[in-house]
Formats: structure tokens, C-alpha cells, sequence
């Protein structure tokens, strides 16, 4: 039996508590880590995937070139850069400062979409086809599994933001700003595992 | 129960309010109600009763299977039909009921123990049930249209790729797999937030109840496993279609890495499947011996490192397929080691029942037998992780006797004690006593009868998935006495399920607390109003109905006219928030008819998953499309919220 004093006083009346908080007081900040455990263990378990296949072969590409640096490089120079607006996103969205959080998030989303069209250049610089054999399978996969990533989150800031213009912006809204902010960063901290894979193991590799 | 009873209960509101109460939490009426609700019991009793319609359907193709093996040389079943068949079987055990049915009575229970108005997420849990039926139906609608997979519960390449699988039978299989898995993802994710910021004020983590447990580690193994065999399925669907070769030895693929990922998620799966099992028995146990069950940590920390130790061991399962030493004693030592923690929390339920007064109603007698028979399959569990024992007798009966005691012993057992236990919870009404023990022993005694020989057949090399054997093997007489034994557990099953049926209608009235239990469940009505709880209980103990002279401390103070819920800090369960909680929708079942379309149209042609995620991202447009905040739906003054820096 636990000896835990309760920590409730007694007549508490619930009606007095807020009907809003950010991050780990709310729900959706709860529903997000739940996803980027699913999704990091999908990562995982591709990257796990990419490095068994890679040493069973002989060789690594089993045939023609690795991937042109230059795109992942700018690619990854992109996101860790877009870390900043993203901060400063998060924190005006906490201070509830509609004018900052409008600003940061028109910003963010640029860096978001300028992402996207940074991908599609690296989808031409592949040097493989997904059926080209099992190297290019699992290239094609890492990748595509963070575009869809990419995705999801532009979209999700592209509406946040849009909905910043034309609507009244109750807490709730800023506690999401918030919440997509930390998402944006699970997305930039999950590429570069992803990046020293695709584009630095079959250089490294024999 | 009488409008007197509900009254009396610790939680109930006068009169007036509890009518605003209801209507504020009312699911509309008629079909439109039943398409849109987001009321977490009526999800999950669909939930429980599908998952008993698969295991129904999934018992038939056993019949059929014992039927075919009774006598050598038999040629009831073509060979074909028969590989179907336990496919169908072995699928539908494992993705449709088990798994499933474990969230369902999760889904039901856990808002109830843990003093919430409802789940985290409700339109998640919606749509959850609604991809989860989506995947049975293709399922056994494929099967019917002699589309059924034929490779084997886990589909291993090459039989299930392009160069053998020909036709449609391997993608069948494959997505549903990710039907069912988005299914029980999706449940996870709301249990574990639910677990989190919802339980009541005072239960602190300490205080949670050991079925709440289970459920919370289950919630964190499916959202790590699962992923794993999505993957499996596919590489595996696109190998089949746009010509990958993540499979492909000739272009540099792996049939072991198929292996590697189903396994990652199919040893887990096991325990997936038994640990709520383990919470259930760990209730029942201390209701039915009248005290708190001994060694609450020991048997909390026990199911924690169960869950751990799970994703330690896959590769046992692939010991025939040649790996270094080292690898071999590396996984013999994991999975000897994880009958550890199993063994603690055993010894822990036979110290409750030995210091406590055990009463032998039928849900205490599942758990006896479930003690009796998990314990056994622990043990060939243990054998089996030896590799030279391993290696004689993989792919052979021995293995499925053990496997079906591990599942049905270590699952099924506590899963019909749990239902049995709740069922006057959840109807209002009790189960018959008689027909109770009947099924019980008819179950137990044609359970063993049937699998116990399955060892022996399995020393004497009889091969697991063969059609038929000849006579001169002298494999006849167990394999007679083994479907025996099956139709005597199937008979059990009947008795049980008829008790269900006719109990529902005129069973005993049961009132709030029939079996004299501790838990927060059993504070609210029987069965429980739509907002569960009127008032909000306080906590005090872990055993609130238990301590306290009988009183249940309460809070006041969440709106009666809007749909709102309490969320509290994570470990210490104090006031943290008041959340607005959603209506009841159509878009959760759009969104689901939506994937199930992109899911079913993409075995086809990978065009499908362009064109239709176009409706999918309609579908989850409309969703999440932002409402009226519910802070000014109740007024809420717009004051700093907690976390915020200002």
C-alpha cells in the first residue's frame, strides 16, 4: 500500500484550472511523441535495414556511383539553419506574441517548402532507380520515408501559419505552433543519420 | 441498475446536472450515432466483439485443419485449401483477435480505472476500430473469393515473393498487415497518453493500477514493434509490385532480412498479446483473494522488464537458419533469462492466493488455469531456447504445442477470466456461475487434451503445415486424441459464448461492485454512463474502494454542458489542465474508408497511392480542420496557461 500523502487538496474546484497549456501539459504535445516514436523506430529499423544489406555485398553501390553530395550537403546545411527561425518560432508561440509567431512562421514555412524543391533536385541526383537492385531500394526508401516527413510538416506549418492570418488565435493554436516547431526539429534531427548513410556510407564503404 | 443504486453511488451528481451531464456526452441516436460515435466503450465493446467473431471464424478453420488431420492419408481438405487454411488461421489469431482484443478490453477499462471521462484521443480510437474492421473484411473476403494467403501466418520469402507467390494471396496477407497495424498503433498511442495526463488526481504513478500497467507497457512495445513488420510487408508488397529487390539474393537482397524485421516485431508480439493478460490476472487475482496482490513492484517492474528483455530475443526464432556461436549463445542466454521476470511475477500470484482466501468463481478458476498452463509453455518455452533442441525440433509440432500454450494459456485463459470479471461492468448483468465453471473445465480439459500430445508428435518429427500424413508414421492415435481434445474446447467455447449471450439479455442485475473490488471501475454505474464518472474521484491509495472507510473522495468543477476532461501532471496525477474532449464525427470513419481504399487499390497498382491520397489528405483536412477553442466555449478567462513563459 503506498504512504503517499495525496497531493490533491481536498475541494479542489476544478472549474478555476486553465482550459489551455503548452507542451507537456496538453494532449497533443503527447500525441506527437507518440509519433515520433513510431516514426523513429521506422527510421531505425530502414537504417538498420540499409546497413545489413550493405554488409552482405561485396561492394557498396553494388553497381554505378554514389549519390552527388552537393544536393544531401545543401540539403543538410538547409535544415540544420532552418533550427533557428524554428526556436525563435517556438518561443513566440510560449510568449503567445501573435506579430513574432506570424513572422517566424511565414519564415519557417519558406524554409519548409524551399526543402521540398532542395528534395526533388536530390531524387534526380540519386545516381539509382529503386529497381535498379537492392542498393538503390534501400536509398530510394531512406529517402523517401523522410520526404514524406518533409510533407507532413509543411503542410501541417502552411495551414498553422495561413490560419495565423485569418482567424482569432486562441492559446490552443499557439500550444500547436509549438508543438509543429518540435516536430520540425525531430524532422531535421532524423535526416542526418539518413545523410551520412545515403550520401557518406557508399563512399566509405569498400 | 435502479435510478436509486446509480444515485448511491460516490461519484454520482444530483439530479438536474447529471441530465446536462448526459445529453452534453450523448451519442446521437440511430445509425448516424452508430457511424459517428466516439464514446470509447462503444468502440471498444466493438472492439471485443469483433475480435470474438474472428476468433469464432479462426476456431472453425482449426476444426476444419483437426478435422483433416484426424486419421492418416485423409482427404477431407485439398492441399491447397488447407494451406489457406492455416494461414487464415494463424492471421486471424494473431492480427485479428489476439492483438486486438487485448486493446479493446484496454480501450474499455483503462479510462475506468484510471477516474477519466473518456480516452485522450476519441476520433483516433474511431478510426482505429473502423481500419481495423476494414483489414478482417478484406481479409476474409479475399478468402472467400479463393484469394486467401496461403504462406504462412509470417509469410516468409521467397514463397511470398514475385518469383514464388504468384497472384494476389501474398498481398493480401502483406496489407493486411498494415491495415491492422495502423489499427493498433493508433489505439496505442491514445492509451499511453491517456495513461499519462489522465488518471485521476491523486494516482500517482505508484498508485496505478497493475492492468494499467500492462496496458501502458503494451502501448510502448506496439509503438516500437510494430513498425518493424510494416516495414517487413512493405519491402515485401513492393518487391511484389514496382520491383524492388530489398528480397532479391540475385540483386543484392536478403530473405533473412525479412526474417530479421518480422521477428523484431513477432517476438514482441507475444508478449503484446499475454501482457494485458498479465494485468488481468494480477485484478482478478487480488479481487478473488481478497487482498492487494503481493509484491506490486516486483510484479510491475517485472512486466517492465518483459517488455524490455521482448526485443532482445528474435533471432531464437531463426536458430535454423544458421548463425555465428556467438549470435546463438548471445540469444539463448536472452531468452532463457526473460523467464526471469515471468517466474517473479508467478511466485507473486501464488503468495497472493496462499496469504489470501481464494474464491473459486470462474474468473479465479482461468487463472489457476492460466498458472498452470503458462508455466508449462514457459517451460518448453525455456527447452526451446536451448540451440541443439531448438535445432531438432523447428518447424515441428513441438513447437506449436508450445506456442498455443504460451498464447492461449498465457492470453486466451486470462482474456476469458477478464471478460467473465467485467462483463457485469460493462452490461449490468452477471454471467451464469454454472455454465461459467462448465466452459471453463471443458476449455482447460480439451485445451491439454489437444496440445499436450502435439509435444510428443513434435519429438517424433511430425512437421508442422503438413496436409496429411501416411499411416505407417504411427502419428494416427495423438493426432485422433488431439482433435478430440479440440472439439471438447470448442464445445467450452459455445457454452461461453452462450452464457454471454443469454446472460446479456437475463443475467442477474450486478450493481456498481458485485465481486467487492478495489478499483476505481467499479465506482461508476453498471454499466457506465457515457461521461463514466460524475464527479471526479480523488485517490488515495492504490486500492481507493478498499481504503478510506468506504468513502471516495470527489472534485467538482468540470463543465456540465460542454464535452471537457481533466488532465494532471504525469507522475504525481495533480490538477494540471482542463481540455476540451471531441464530438461525435464522421470524419474518423472517412478518413479510414479513405486509407482503406489507398491500402486495398495499392496492391494493384502503385497509381492508386497517388490518386487516392488525395481523398485521404481531404479526409484528414476535415479532421483537424480548427474549431472553437475550448477555452472560450466555457469561457475560460484567457490567463497565462501553464508552460508559458509569460
Amino acid at each position: 500500500m503506498s504512504r503517499r500523502p495525496a497531493a490533491v487538496p481536498a475541494g479542489q474546484d476544478l472549474s478555476l484550472l486553465p482550459a489551455a497549456g503548452f507542451s507537456a501539459h496538453g494532449l497533443w504535445y503527447w500525441a506527437g511523441l507518440a509519433f515520433m516514436l513510431m516514426e523513429g523506430s521506422a527510421f531505425a529499423l530502414a537504417c538498420a535495414a540499409y546497413v545489413y544489406l550493405m554488409n552482405s555485398a561485396d561492394q557498396w553501390p553494388l553497381e554505378g556511383r554514389a549519390p552527388a553530395l552537393s544536393w544531401g550537403t545543401a540539403q543538410t546545411v538547409l535544415l540544420l539553419g532552418s533550427l533557428v527561425p524554428t526556436w525563435f518560432l517556438a518561443r513566440a508561440a510560449l510568449r503567445r506574441d501573435l506579430k513574432a509567431t506570424q513572422g517566424w512562421g511565414v519564415l519557417v514555412a519558406a524554409l519548409n517548402a524551399l526543402a521540398l524543391v532542395i528534395r526533388a533536385v536530390e531524387f534526380l541526383h540519386l545516381n539509382t532507380r529503386w529497381d535498379s537492385d537492392a542498393y538503390g531500394s534501400i536509398t530510394w526508401t531512406l529517402i523517401l520515408l523522410h520526404t514524406v516527413h518533409l510533407i507532413t510538416d509543411f503542410v501541417d506549418t502552411f495551414f498553422l501559419t495561413v490560419f495565423l492570418f485569418t482567424h482569432p488565435v486562441p492559446t490552443e493554436r499557439f500550444s500547436d505552433v509549438q508543438d509543429d516547431a518540435l516536430y520540425w526539429a525531430y524532422v531535421v534531427f532524423t535526416w542526418l543519420p539518413l545523410y551520412l548513410l545515403i550520401y557518406w556510407a557508399p563512399r566509405w564503404a569498400p | 441498475m435502479s435510478a436509486a443504486d446509480a444515485s448511491a453511488l460516490p461519484t454520482a451528481l444530483p439530479a438536474e446536472e447529471d441530465v446536462r451531464l448526459t445529453r452534453t456526452w450523448a451519442t446521437p441516436p440511430g445509425f448516424w450515432g452508430w457511424l459517428t460515435t466516439v464514446d470509447q466503450k462503444q468502440i471498444a465493446r466493438r472492439y471485443v466483439v469483433t475480435g470474438l467473431v474472428f476468433f469464432a471464424l479462426a476456431g472453425l478453420l482449426a476444426a476444419a485443419m483437426r478435422a483433416q488431420l484426424s486419421r492418416p492419408d485423409n482427404h477431407l481438405l485439398s492441399p491447397d485449401r488447407y494451406n489457406q487454411i492455416f494461414t487464415m488461421h494463424g492471421s486471424t489469431m494473431m492480427f485479428l483477435f489476439a492483438v486486438p482484443i487485448m486493446e479493446g478490453m484496454g480501450l474499455y477499462l483503462v479510462p475506468l480505472m484510471i477516474g477519466a471521462r473518456t480516452m485522450a484521443f476519441p476520433r483516433l480510437n474511431a478510426m482505429s476500430y473502423w481500419m481495423y474492421l476494414a483489414g478482417g473484411i478484406f481479409l476474409w473476403t479475399a478468402f472467400i473469393l479463393n484469394v486467401g494467403p496461403d504462406i504462412g501466418w509470417f509469410g516468409y520469402v521467397p514463397l511470398s515473393g514475385p518469383e514464388y507467390g504468384i497472384g494476389k494471396r501474398a498481398d493480401v496477407w502483406a496489407q493486411m498487415i498494415t491495415f491492422t497495424e495502423v489499427a493498433a498503433m493508433a489505439a496505442a498511442a491514445s492509451t499511453a497518453t491517456s495513461i499519462f495526463k489522465m488518471r485521476a488526481p491523486g494516482m500517482t504513478l505508484a498508485r496505478m493500477p497493475i492492468f494499467v500497467w500492462a496496458m501502458l507497457t503494451t502501448a510502448f512495445m506496439i509503438m516500437l514493434a510494430m513498425p518493424a513488420v510494416m516495414l517487413a510487408s512493405s519491402f515485401l508488397i513492393s518487391d511484389r509490385l514496382i520491383g524492388t529487390h530489398f528480397y532479391n539474393y540475385a540483386e543484392g537482397g536478403s530473405v533473412l532480412l525479412f526474417q530479421h524485421l518480422f521477428w523484431f516485431f513477432g517476438h514482441p508480439e507475444v508478449y503484446i498479446i499475454f501482457i494485458p493478460g498479465l494485468g488481468m490476472v494480477s485484478e482478478i487475482t487480488q479481487t478473488f483473494c481478497r487482498r492487494p496482490v503481493f509484491g506490486y513492484p516486483a510484479v510491475v517492474l517485472s512486466m517492465l522488464a518483459t517488455g524490455f528483455l521482448a526485443f532482445g530475443l528474435w533471432v531464437h526464432h531463426m536458430f535454423a537458419t544458421g548463425l555465428p556461436h556467438m549470435g546463438d549463445s548471445f540469444y539463448t542466454a536472452a531468452s532463457m533469462t526473460i523467464a526471469i521476470p515471468s517466474g517473479v511475477q508467478i511466485f507473486c500470484w501464488l503468495a497472493t492466493m496462499w496469504d489470501g482466501k481464494p474464491r473459486l468463481a470462474p474468473p479465479m478458476l482461468w487463472v489457476i488455469g492460466f498458472v498452470i498452463t503458462f508455466v508449462l509453455g514457459g517451460l518448453s518455452g525455456v527447452m526451446l531456447a536451448s540451440v541443439p533442441l531448438d535445432t531438432q525440433v523447428h518447424d515441428t509440432y513441438f513447437v506449436v504445442a508450445h506456442f498455443h500454450y504460451v498464447l492461449i494459456g498465457g492470453a486466451v485463459f486470462p482474456l476469458l477470466g477478464g471478460i467473465y470479471y467485467w462483463f457485469p461492468k460493462a452490461t449490468g448483468r452477471m454471467l451464469n456461475e454454472a455454465a461459467g465453471k462448465w466452459s471453463f473445465w471443458l476449455v482447460f480439459l480439451g485445451f491439454h487434451t489437444a496440445f499436450f500430445p502435439m509435444h510428443i508428435l513434435g519429438l517424433w518429427g511430425m512437421p508442422r503445415r503438413v496436409w496429411t500424413y501416411p499411416a505407417d508414421m504411427g502419428w494416427g492415435a495423438l493426432n485422433l486424441t488431439s482433435t478430440i481434445g479440440a472439439y471438447i474446447l470448442a464445445a467450452g467455447v459455445l457454452v461461453y459464448v452462450l452464457n454471454l449471450i443469454v446472460s446479456y439479455r437475463r443475467g442477474a442485475p450486478a450493481g456498481p461492485n458485485p465481486w467487492g473490488a478495489s478499483g476505481l471501475e467499479w465506482a461508476a454505474a453498471s454499466p457506465p454512463p457515457s461521461y463514466n464518472f460524475g464527479l471526479t474521484p480523488v485517490v488515495e491509495s492504490r486500492h481507493p474502494l478498499w481504503t478510506g472507510g468506504g468513502r471516495l473522495p470527489t472534485l467538482t468543477g468540470l463543465s456540465l454542458d460542454h464535452r471537457e476532461v481533466l488532465l494532471t501532471t504525469v507522475t504525481d496525477a495533480r490538477p494540471d489542465l482542463r481540455h476540451g474532449s471531441p464530438s461525435p464525427s464522421i470524419w474518423p470513419l472517412l478518413t479510414a474508408v479513405a486509407v482503406s481504399a489507398l491500402f486495398i487499390g495499392s496492391i494493384f497498382d502503385e497509381w492508386w497511392i497517388v490518386w487516392l491520397s488525395i481523398p485521404f489528405a481531404l479526409a484528414v483536412l476535415g479532421w483537424f480542420w480548427p474549431r472553437k477553442s475550448h477555452g472560450k466555449k466555457v469561457g475560460a478567462p484567457d490567463e497565462t496557461p501553464p508552460g508559458a513563459l509569460a
